[in-house]
């Protein structure tokens, strides 16, 4: 993590949109605020307003994603930039030159701003590092270290349901170890006074210092749960481990996936979360993600207003006072 | 100089639209009252109050419509904008505060054609200062005043509403 934080101007203001650490409170307020006046824009009979008109927005995906990059593109098309969606390989990617190269050759297609997904950790704030004045670059998650954009969907879902923060116990179960999410969610609900922040996993599945991002540790998944009022359980990401951290799936689930009898140990109110793609039967019984407490599919939908709220503030660079010239 | 009473001025204009509404056609042919975030809907909405049509008042929040988006930005303690579903041929009351260059009705008319495709909208001002910079005119104006390009008429409320006249510069008045 740079100490210096290359994602806010000389007066506050979000010039990059790289990790939830190193925002503040009043920043992140105002993407949930600014996300609500965008809902409406998805509900009407042209779904487009004129913000983006005349940018040009590339979406740099290095790693797959359906819901990320699709609903990054939804905005982008709603805000009425013009956009360019890459799939790079990574396979001939090193770290360092060749990103470089990339971001070169695309900067001289006079690019606006650059949403990046990368398996290397640090990679957005690299793009950040090395482009050109007035073009800004979004982290759509970088490796292991953060997700911003899922984190404020999931605060936006989080508010929309259960209202105030300071009066919340959030679960986030299964592996935080190589979760992006789970970092840029703790840092979030962090920074909005979150009650209590609850992680339930495994050792193997825990990062070595845990305790000090101001979380509570539970290894087991019914103390962890009771009296949650959010639930968020995580993708079990197989393609990330080495070495044998889990016993078997099925053990995992028996261990530590969500059933509807769990469950009942939170609150009876308690809203489900998943961040997407979700295992099946490995991470979260079938019933319960289909079932009434489950709000994984809105975290989807509301996705997209909170993608052009950064979009948005990104490009609006001043919050000043808009006089009287009517 | 004085500024007008706004009670009058709103008086004056919802005397002017009286005319436009007429209980006994369905709701679907009466006109709908859209005020222009934050100055226009609370006229709107004082004008709303005193003829009560059976269509509900409409809200809009131009900020994404601005051409001055970029420099301005966002205001997200303003209210997003609510407008009654289908907008298609129905007749558009639209209700601002103080028309000036123009570029605020420009942009809410861009808003409103997003929803739908009114049959009419007709422009109604409570302050009309003249020095247009589009060609933008209203229907109905509750009081046109001169003042110096420098000056500033602001509406002040939501409780009492009243108008106030900032000056920047030390000209005489």
């Amino acid at each position: 993590m740079p100490a210096d934080n290359i994602q806010l101007d000389d007066n506050g203001k979000l010039l990059h949109f790289l990790s939830i650490e190193g925002l503040n409170q009043s920043i992140l307020t105002e993407i949930l605020d600014t996300a609500e006046s965008f809902t409406s824009v998805s509900e009407r009979n042209v779904k487009k307003v004129p913000i983006l008109r005349g940018k040009t927005v590339a979406n740099l995906f290095f790693e797959s994603s359906t819901r990320t990059r699709s609903t990054f593109e939804l905005a982008e098309q709603r805000l009425s930039a013009d956009i360019l969606s890459l799939n790079v390989s990574t396979s001939a990617t090193t770290k360092g030159e060749s990103l470089l190269d990339t971001l070169q050759n695309l900067e001289a297609m006079q690019i606006d701003m650059f949403v990046i997904r990368h398996r290397d950790s640090g990679s957005a704030y690299f793009f950040a590092q090395h482009v050109g004045p007035g073009v800004s670059v979004l982290n759509a998650g970088d490796g292991q270290h953060e997700h911003p954009s899922q984190a404020m969907l999931d605060m936006y879902t989080i508010r929309h349901y259960k209202k105030d923060f300071s009066q919340l116990r959030v679960a986030i179960v299964g592996d935080i170890l190589h979760s992006r999410v789970a970092r840029s969610q703790i840092h979030a609900l962090n920074l909005l006074n979150t009650a209590e922040v609850r992680v339930i996993a495994p050792r193997t599945l825990l990062p070595v210092n845990t305790e000090s991002l101001g979380v509570q540790v539970f290894e087991d998944l019914d103390q962890g749960l009771k009296d949650a009022d959010v639930v968020i359980m995580l993708r079990l990401q197989k393609e990330r481990m080495r070495g044998a951290l889990l016993p078997s799936e099925k053990e995992y689930f028996r261990l530590y996936g969500l059933s509807q009898d769990r469950l009942n140990l939170a609150k009876p109110d308690a809203i489900v979360m998943h961040p997407g793609p979700a295992n099946r039967g490995v991470e979260i019984e079938s019933s319960v993600m289909d079932g009434n407490q489950s709000v994984i599919l809105q975290q989807v939908s509301f996705g997209i207003s909170v993608r052009m709220a950064v979009m948005s503030m990104i490009v609006g660079q001043s919050g000043l006072q808009t006089g009287d010239e009517s | 100089m004085s500024l007008p009473s706004v009670e009058i001025l709103i008086d004056k204009l919802t005397q002017a639209l009286k005319p436009y509404f007429n209980s006994s056609l369905p709701i679907s042919e009466q006109p709908i009252i859209v005020g222009i975030e934050t100055g226009g809907y609370w006229i709107a909405r004082s004008i709303h109050e005193a003829i009560q049509p059976d269509t509900e008042l409409g809200r809009l929040n131009i900020s994404f419509y601005r051409d001055d988006f970029t420099k301005i930005g966002l205001h997200p303690t303003v209210k997003p904008s609510s407008l009654p579903t289908d907008i298609d041929d129905k007749t558009i009351i639209l209700v601002d505060d103080v028309l000036y260059s123009g570029r605020t009705v420009r942009a809410a008319m861009n808003e409103i054609f997003d929803y739908g495709r009114p049959r009419r909208i007709i422009l109604v001002i409570l302050i009309d200062r003249g020095e247009r910079e589009i060609p933008i005119q209203a229907d109905i104006v509750a009081e046109t005043v001169e003042i110096n390009p420098d000056d500033h008429i602001k509406l002040e409320g939501p409780q009492l509403l009243k108008l106030t006249l900032q000056s920047t510069g030390d000209h005489a008045s």
